[in-house]
């Protein structure tokens, strides 16, 4: 009698295990879907409007043909240059702390902070950059668009830091310990190795989101129809191109607004690529 | 590889801190609405004179009056004219100039009706008051006799976003309708009593067209451009129009004559049977003084270039020229400019 | 008797405090304590700026409405008379929706890419799902409207009332934009952050976890199940915590297909509003003081709101710590 119990439970447990593993691969088929989707219409319609003028001229009035992006392509960059510098460093060493050395409330403080600056929305950062680095010395500028960023990249940065350092077994520490390495060193040494791909990772998918951001650039970083020079005048973003010439009216700025989007997905996959060959790393630390 | 990426652009940015010599670069913000002209005009303006550069960017007219006043910009430019109440809290006095003329239409989306219908003032107000609800509503049936209308709800759509259309369109709803004007008001955001709202000319014009049953309003350039279907308004002649240039310089014609000596001023709902009721100016806002020597005398030779040649550019992207009175006014006004 | 000279200083007298300072910076896991500390308190520091900033900008609105600024339904520029209560509400919701939508999908799919699929493809699909969160939010809204919002009035919005219109969530015209438009395309925004990350998670977690649990005889989803995932909770949690975040902020993808109607409804096909949307939609053209503070508050609300859902989310965590995880 219990054996037909036991045989019933363990048909029970197979068919569950079936079931359930089929659908998270249906889970990830609707995600890639959807992806591929994306991505498809995207490729399309960017695709269409997408020509070497795009590349290297600047943008022209409504109604003149061979108009560009070139200024809002080298702007998209300069931008994240100077959110990587200024908001990477902030972010991987509060992740450093967070794991390695932190006291129990300060940590919780700095964890809940980080929380919190991310659900700002990315409008309110943009007035906050505006206020401090616009209003006292009365224009806009590049410097103001790259801390409106930097402050965006932080707290992904400092989330996945965190995670990816602790997921390092102690193992590795007291591996590392036992043969005479002090703290700083075994964390400068073996643990930030090991876990470089999953935070970089995480700095990637930071860059990846702010690269994006049109809200918070509008009031600082401005916009220009021309070059930018050096880091204090304004300066063009494919971003804020994309929201100008997506709300207005003419058909030819539709298609430069989907083209420049493909092209900033574009600039997001080659830097992708590139570090991750540059670092030569796959992956976080793996068991598996 | 990394590091000389790094370098590469550190020496990028040091060496590019100095601007060409001699380049006056000025800085504007405002109005969306007129973006597209402003944007051919800087540019013919910038290869006639290839030492300006004038960098405009439609941030909204309110954010161009707030980017002025802060002194972040050296010009504005605006689709409602400043306040009394905001020109006072100026710290500088501000000059107003209009630059071209611009209509709001109502555009449907009727199942079964394709062609254009008449729209009296007291339909358009009611149906944005929520008091008009059915297509076949009496007000709106007696104008369009011999069109069928279904007796379905309207889906009414309005501007999310604050914008000068919406100020035009409701300082227009002001004029015609006293329960509007104590209801709601004129502003370039207000709270709207019924409806959906899209974001830009784009969002209401995409939910008209999905949604059946629907009433929005929209720019004539867009609607021009994007060959989007709209109706006709009643003006104050009680004449049935339909938006054109033609109909928007008879507008602002007829309010030449009184038109103040600081060009604020409304153009909805104009007398004169050509005049279409939903026009307006949008204007350049330009403080009245003006420091740089360089910048001064820029901006004044853009104005008064833009009164006389940059006229010719209005008509092919669907805006209106200024009335000849109207120049003559703007032309002497710019020596205030100090 | 102390000879060697690394037995502690118990015989010496204790240092005086500058000296003491000097002397640990001699030691470099607290010169390394003290630079990542400074780091840290960097991000205290721009956020209390932030909030500074917020509160200054805020002053007129906060000294005209207070506390009824909560539960005030009106949104009025031309008579002066703000309230946030609206906007609370489509906020909640939205965010509501696109988790309950993302969470499951995104955790199914990060299962499915770190236990079951081959190596390769899984890194493949995972650098690509990386791109997508790099898709401006505009892109979003566009796709929203093209996409999503004739979806939902044509086919999504009628099955839905057919099999669950008793309800009053599904009650009610559905126009195509609403709640439930908005969650979705917020739900697809988000999605990456919870698969990448806790794709991530799952796959550090020890080889011999599923070994002990599979030599126990548990089939394939009950060790994924009862023993991988829980092991890698707090990663998993954390890019909740992002998703959820993004989902509280984000502007531009949520007001091309809500509806942007300041109004309280029960239904999901109802047209709605977010604090974030209405920022976003009015801030560069309020013109008048009394009007920006208003926006400004509303801003404040919003870090009100975030600082209150991090602080359940947590109790959340640790109400769950019992029962087997990675030790902190």
């Amino acid at each position: 009698m219990s054996q037909m119990v036991e045989d019933m439970r363990l048909r029970w447990r197979k068919a569950l295990n079936i079931v359930m593993l089929t659908l998270t691969g249906v889970a990830a088929f609707a995600v890639v879907a959807v992806l591929f989707l994306i991505l498809g219409y995207l490729i399309y319609n960017g695709g269409k409007s997408l020509n070497w003028d795009f590349f290297t001229k600047l943008p022209k009035p409504v109604g003149e043909t061979g108009g560009g992006m070139a200024n809002a392509i080298v702007g998209s960059l300069k931008l994240l240059f100077l959110a990587a510098i200024i908001g990477l460093p902030i972010g991987l060493m509060t992740g450093v702390y967070l794991a390695e050395f932190g006291g129990k409330t300060f940590s919780f403080i700095t964890r809940y902070t980080t929380d919190l600056l991310n659900g700002v929305p990315s409008i309110v950062i943009g007035i906050f950059a505006y206020a401090l680095v616009v209003l006292p010395v009365k224009h806009f500028s590049t410097l103001a668009g790259g801390v409106a960023l930097a402050i965006m990249v932080i707290p992904i940065t400092v989330r996945s830091t965190e995670e990816f350092l602790r997921a390092i077994p102690g193992s590795m520490r007291e591996g590392a310990m036992a043969l005479g390495a002090s703290k700083w060193r075994t964390i400068a040494t073996v643990i930030l190795p090991a876990a470089s791909g999953g935070i970089m990772t995480g700095m990637l998918l930071s860059l990846a989101r702010v690269a994006g951001e049109t809200a918070p650039l509008l009031f600082t970083a401005f916009s220009n129809r021309y070059w930018s020079n050096g880091w204090q005048q304004p300066i063009a973003s494919l971003p804020v191109m994309i929201y100008t010439y997506a709300i207005a009216p003419y058909d030819d700025w539709h298609r430069q607004a989907w083209a420049a989007g493909l092209v900033l997905l574009g600039l997001v996959l080659v830097a992708n690529l590139g570090c991750r060959l540059i670092l030569n790393r796959r992956g976080a630390y793996r068991s598996v | 590889m990394k590091k000389t990426i790094l370098v590469a652009m550190l020496v990028l940015g040091l060496v590019a801190t100095t601007g060409a010599d001699g380049t006056v670069l000025l800085n504007a913000a405002g109005a969306t609405f007129p973006y597209p002209i402003y944007s051919k005009w800087f540019d013919v303006y910038h290869s006639a004179h290839s030492n300006v550069q004038i960098n405009y960017q439609s941030i909204g007219s309110g954010g161009g009056i707030r980017q002025l006043q802060a002194g972040t910009v050296d010009f504005g430019a605006s689709d409602g004219p400043m306040t009394d109440e905001q020109l006072s809290q100026s710290k500088v006095k501000i000059l107003h100039f209009p630059t071209v003329l611009g209509a709001v239409v109502p555009t449907y989306n009727i199942p079964g009706v394709s062609g254009e219908l008449n729209f009296t003032q007291q339909a358009i107000a009611g149906i944005y008051l929520g008091k008009i609800t059915k297509w076949n509503d009496p007000e709106i049936v007696k104008a369009n006799s011999g069109v069928k209308l279904p007796n379905d709800d309207i889906v009414v759509v309005h501007r999310s976003d604050g914008s000068g259309t919406s100020y035009i369109f409701t300082d227009f709803l002001s004029k015609v309708s006293p329960e509007w004007k104590s209801k709601v008001g004129t502003n370039t955001s207000v709270n709207w009593p019924v409806g959906l709202g899209g974001k830009g000319n784009e969002g209401v014009t995409g939910l008209v067209k999905q949604t059946p049953d629907a009433i929005g309003y929209i720019e004539l350039i867009y609607a021009v451009q994007n060959n989007i279907p709209f109706g006709k308004v009643q003006n104050a002649a009680g004449k049935f129009l339909k938006a054109d240039l033609a109909g928007v310089t008879a507008a602002a014609a007829g309010a030449a004559k009184d038109m103040p000596a600081d060009f604020r001023v409304s153009i909805t709902n104009a007398p004169g049977a050509t005049a279409y009721p939903i026009s307006s100016f949008t204007w350049l806002l330009i403080p009245a003084q003006i420091p740089d020597a360089n910048k001064r005398a820029a901006i004044k030779d853009f104005l008064a270039w833009m009164l006389k040649d940059g006229q010719n550019y209005n008509e092919a992207l669907s805006y209106a020229k200024l009335p000849a009175p109207v120049v003559a006014k703007e032309q002497k006004a710019i020596a205030l400019i100090q | 008797m102390a000879t060697s000279a690394t037995t502690m200083d118990n015989a010496a007298p204790p240092e005086s405090g500058l000296r003491a300072f000097v002397h640990k910076l001699r030691n470099g896991d607290e010169v390394a304590h003290i630079i990542t500390l400074i780091f840290a308190a960097t991000i205290l520091l721009i956020t209390s700026l932030l909030v500074y900033e917020l509160w200054i900008n805020s002053s007129l609105s906060r000294s005209k409405f207070g506390l009824m600024f909560f539960f005030t339904r009106v949104w009025d520029p031309v008579s002066g008379d703000f309230g946030a209560l609206p906007f609370i509400y489509g906020t909640l919701v939205t965010a509501v929706v696109s988790l309950a939508i993302a969470v499951p999908l995104g955790l199914a799919a990060a299962i499915f890419l770190a236990e079951l699929a081959p190596r390769r493809l899984s890194d493949a699909i995972a650098f690509l799902i990386d791109l997508l969160a790099a898709v401006p939010s505009v892109i979003y809204g566009l796709l929203g409207i093209f996409i999503v919002v004739p979806l939902m009035r044509t086919t999504i919005g009628p099955l839905l009332k057919h099999t669950l219109g008793f309800l009053p969530l599904f009650s009610g015209p559905n126009y195509g934009v609403g709640f439930l438009t908005a969650g979705i395309v917020l739900a697809i925004m988000v999605v990456p952050f919870i698969i990448s990350v806790s794709r991530e998670v799952l796959l550090t977690v020890p080889r011999e976890q599923r070994e002990a649990a599979q030599g126990l005889g548990a089939t394939r989803w009950e060790s994924t199940w009862q023993v991988v995932v829980p092991w890698a909770r707090t990663g998993i949690m954390g890019s909740v915590f992002l998703a959820l975040a993004r989902a509280l902020g984000e502007t531009m993808a949520v007001t091309m297909v809500i509806g942007n109607d300041p109004k309280i409804a029960t239904s999901l096909f109802a047209p709605g509003y977010t604090i974030a949307a209405v920022i976003a939609n009015e801030f560069t053209e309020a013109t008048g003081n009394l009007y920006l503070n208003a926006l400004i508050e509303l801003g404040l609300v919003l870090f009100l709101m975030t600082f209150i859902l991090n602080g359940l989310a947590r109790l959340l965590i640790v109400a769950t710590e019992r029962g087997g995880g990675r030790p902190a």
